[in-house]
């Protein structure tokens, strides 16, 4: 029997092979998010249906405090609620992503500790897992626009690429919290606290478009805010609050993940010391 | 022939605190490192007090492993076993050295890890054979074999946390087995199985190793080592005291003294304190086993770790024995403390208990000993099996009917006539 590949432990070396090992595991990848997917909604009454009633619930709130209450603009002609609930979609994700990705690996502790395997498979699938949510979300948001008889655009084509974005900031944060929080589980109660703040500071309950512009730049400092405004421009048709901002946020989420993949990959090496 | 695996000058080293009950919690909390960090200035001055000595859990393996050897690792609790098999199997990086590894890897270091406990047996073996790097297609082909192996058929959607834990053993062992991997990696698991299934996973080994594939086990139990390798390879307190025959490295083992079946807890985490590090039962001689109704003698070996602050040895060692049926009643305990004071005892030692004429039932037992100083309990042996011969406890000349577990005692019956009340003499 030939041995199909030498594989070479180096004392104080960075693993070879590390991307194609990542692709030797790709069904891995696959089995991971469908083994999430399976026993999310286990043992509870209402099931799937939790994955739509928090967005649902939130934007009802969203749109009574912000858009009533408070009474900010909506963007073009949008009825204030679908507004709301376009910004949902990727928050929700953002927001389900970062936390599960960042207790992935502590959650299965015991995988990590007696079995080898890529490790950057349990915060990537477990995103993945959010991402399914997010085509549930979507079904509720034509709805939505059924009701309101708001008639989308062609750009509604273009959701699927303006998820990558999206997908990109919450893998770097993802891995960046994830691998922290195997050595300081401090992180188990930064990440919640960041994830409430994150969403009165990102353009969520209102459209971007009511930040004053001498503070614009800095606000798409934000990754997600870049991220919502594109979600926005595609479900609602309408133009880009301020279009540099999408520049500023989409170059923070590829440093994030630069920084969120280099933490993780020196980390890796005594995760199952350390779990 | 070329090695299938080869480790060169491999050495792990771990952190461990110094102090246990100073950082009570076992990771690091954020907030420790800040204070830290405050206290030194960031760096800039004061020093840094380590908080954290070195340990190394391995070093200086070097090791060249043919396809086809079925390698037996053995070595008292400690020795640093698990964490070889760690390496291997890549689960934590060496310190030092490298390894060599020519081919897939499938290791099976604990039960069910990688299992879902609420996903179902079918499920479950999709999900476990992705983990352990095999592809869907080859688990859809090989997935009867694993049912079948497994013996769960009946329970294939009945979700795994239902399962015993001697189904959920045999589904692990029969997906790792049959990934068929060029090594073998096996941790003490098949103890859970019964014993109709541990046959079955040694012939399944051995059918592994004879297809050319390497197979490594680490297992405290000498009869399978011995069965099922052909090489064993010893190991003391991180480095390898033997590399020879299966048999031979069982012999060698048994000589150190080592051999304890049982568990070995600490209680302490103070390196001044006395850990138990093997437990032998004999009968008259050394080589004797232990038989009803003559001399028994339990040799228990300790060790302080750490002996720097020992210069006057240990003042108060005491240690207390209890035997329990194989259900697990209590049968008879004994202890040092009513008699007199061993004095000041060495850092290392061996603690032996002479019983003139055992009294203990033929049958099986398992032994529990712990070992105080101080009047603190430091290191406790648990489960450790005893198995007594029959013997002529009251020398009649035969072997006593009553067969139960338990314990004989000395007597004489008497019978008395209720009219007269005298006794009538017994006849020879």
């Amino acid at each position: 029997m030939a041995p199909r590949n030498e594989i070479v432990i180096q004392a104080g070396q960075k693993a070879r092979h590390y991307w194609q090992d990542m692709f030797r595991y790709r069904e891995l990848f696959v089995f991971l998010a469908w083994r999430d997917l399976l026993v999310r909604y286990k043992q509870t009454a209402i099931g799937v249906a939790w994955a739509v009633l928090r967005p649902v619930l939130a934007m009802i709130v969203f749109s009574l405090v912000f858009g009533k209450l408070a009474g900010l603009p909506s963007e073009g002609d949008a009825p204030y609620p679908v507004m709301v609930f376009a910004a949902m979609l990727p928050w929700q994700f953002f927001a389900s992503g970062l936390s599960d990705a960042s207790n992935s690996l502590t959650n299965n502790a015991p995988m990590v500790s007696k079995i080898w395997f890529p490790r950057m498979l349990l915060p990537a699938s477990s995103i993945l897992v959010d991402a399914a949510d997010m085509i549930l979300s979507l079904a509720v948001l034509a709805l939505l626009m059924l009701i309101y008889g708001f008639a989308p655009t062609w750009r509604m084509l273009l959701l699927p690429i303006l998820v990558l974005p999206a997908a990109v900031t919450t893998l770097g944060a993802g891995l960046l919290f994830c691998a922290l929080n195997v050595t300081y589980r401090d992180f188990r109660y930064i990440v919640p606290f960041i994830i409430q703040l994150g969403m009165y500071i990102s353009p969520v309950g209102f459209s971007s478009s009511v930040v004053p512009q001498t503070w614009r730049a800095l606000y798409y400092l934000n990754p997600v805010a870049g991220v919502i405004d594109g979600f926005r421009w595609a479900i609602l048709g309408t133009a880009l609050p301020y279009t540099p901002g999408l520049i500023i946020s989409a170059a923070v989420a590829l440093v994030l993940l630069g920084v969120g993949l280099r933490i993780f990959r020196r980390m890796e090496a005594t995760f199952a010391d350390t779990i | 022939m070329t090695a299938i695996l080869k480790t060169e000058n491999l050495g792990k080293q771990y952190r461990i605190a110094r102090h246990r009950s100073q950082s009570a919690h076992s990771y690091v909390a954020l907030r420790d490192e800040l204070t830290q960090m405050v206290r030194t200035g960031f760096g800039l001055w004061g020093k840094k007090q380590p908080k954290t000595e070195p340990f190394w859990a391995l070093q200086n393996i070097s090791l060249r492993i043919e396809p086809g050897q079925r390698v037996g690792i053995i070595g008292r609790n400690g020795a640093g076993k698990s964490t070889l098999l760690k390496l291997i199997s890549r689960i934590t990086a060496p310190t030092t050295g490298s390894i060599r590894l020519r081919g897939r890897v499938s290791s099976l270091l604990e039960v069910g890890t990688g299992f879902h406990p609420e996903l179902t047996g079918r499920e479950n073996i999709f999900l476990n054979g992705a983990v352990l790097g095999m592809s869907r297609a080859e688990i859809r082909y090989k997935f009867d074999e694993i049912v079948d192996f497994a013996e769960v058929e009946t329970f294939l959607d009945t979700p795994v946390k239902r399962y015993s834990s001697g189904m959920r053993v045999r589904l692990a062992f029969a997906v790792a087995a049959h990934l068929e991997p060029e090594i073998l990696v096996v941790d003490e698991v098949l103890a859970v199985g019964d014993l109709r299934f541990q046959k079955k996973c040694l012939g399944k080994m051995e059918q592994v190793g004879g297809e050319g594939r390497t197979v490594l086990i680490v297992s405290h139990n000498m009869g399978i080592i011995d069965r099922l390798c052909n090489r064993g390879i010893v190991l003391d307190k991180g480095e390898m005291a033997l590399d020879a025959s299966a048999t031979d490295a069982v012999a060698a083992y048994h000589a150190m003294g080592g051999s304890c079946a049982g568990e070995i807890l600490r209680l302490s985490d103070n390196p001044a304190h006395p850990v138990i590090t093997g437990v032998r039962f004999m009968g008259e001689k050394q080589d004797s086993p232990v038989q009803c109704g003559s001399p028994m003698n339990v040799l228990l070996n300790y060790e302080v770790q750490s002996s720097q602050h020992l210069s006057a040895g240990l003042p108060h060692l005491q240690v207390s024995m209890s035997i329990k049926s194989a259900s697990g009643e209590l049968k008879t305990a004994c202890c040092s403390m009513q008699q007199p004071h061993f004095g000041p005892a060495p850092a290392k030692g061996t603690l032996c208990c002479h019983v003139d004429k055992s009294p203990i039932m033929p049958g099986e037992y398992t032994v529990q000993i712990n070992l105080n100083h101080n009047g603190q309990a430091c290191s406790r042996l648990v489960n450790h099996p005893l198995h007594v011969h029959g013997g002529d406890y009251f020398g009649y000349g035969t072997e006593p009917v009553e067969h139960r577990d338990g314990i004989y005692m000395a007597h004489r019956w008497e019978l008395y006539d209720s009219l007269t009340d005298k006794k009538r003499e017994t006849k020879a």
